[in-house]
């Protein structure tokens, strides 16, 4: 679980749910943009570290 | 989602009662304005990523004026209430900066006071009657 991207995605997890319940009143509403936004974090992570990648530290 | 006070407004004191509680307690401002589905979701979100936080070896920042960064991050820590009040009493918190979780310890820790930061707004906005 403490893999960088094990926490990424409890991380966006967590977000994701506090968001989608915040931003919207209905269940069903609430659960798409709950994986919506799961989904931009956890792919927008990943393609962010690819793009970094190549930077000399 | 139905809800007992949708629409209307509270008193200013009751107002301020209800951010009291929701800063206090994730999710008791929604619970106490009957959103109870939003306030059971808070209760066990928020001190549970405050709480992964505490496990990934994150630090509980100290107010240092003299260093603003440090003073941001401690105020968005107290931001999630009663647990960090209780993670402060029982010594937890101290942070391990060479542990490799470090910096996500504190993301978590930082991020779960800033997120009930805004569940104490929506709970104030529902109280005034606006959602």
């Amino acid at each position: 679980m403490t893999t960088h991207l094990g926490i990424m995605v409890l991380f966006a997890l967590f977000v994701s749910v506090v968001f989608g319940v915040l931003m919207r009143d209905e269940p069903r509403d609430q659960v798409a943009l709950g994986l919506r936004l799961f989904g931009v974090l956890v792919v927008g992570g990943v393609l962010a570290g690819w793009l970094l990648y190549p930077l000399p530290l | 989602m139905s809800s007992a006070s949708s629409g209307r407004a509270h008193s200013p004191l009751h107002t301020y009662l209800i951010c009291a509680a929701a800063w206090a307690v994730p999710g008791a401002g929604h619970l106490w304005l009957g959103r109870h589905q939003k306030g059971i979701v808070f209760l066990f979100a928020l001190p549970l990523m405050f709480a992964c936080g505490l496990w990934l070896e994150g630090r509980l920042f100290p107010f240092e004026p003299s260093q603003p960064l440090v003073a941001l991050a401690a105020f968005a820590d107290v931001g999630v209430g009663l647990p960090y009040v209780a993670a402060q009493a029982a010594g937890a918190g101290a942070g391990r900066v060479i542990a490799a979780t470090f910096e996500y310890g504190n993301a978590f820790l930082i991020v779960a006071g800033l997120l009930n930061m805004l569940v104490v707004l929506d709970a104030f906005d529902t109280a005034q009657g606006r959602k």
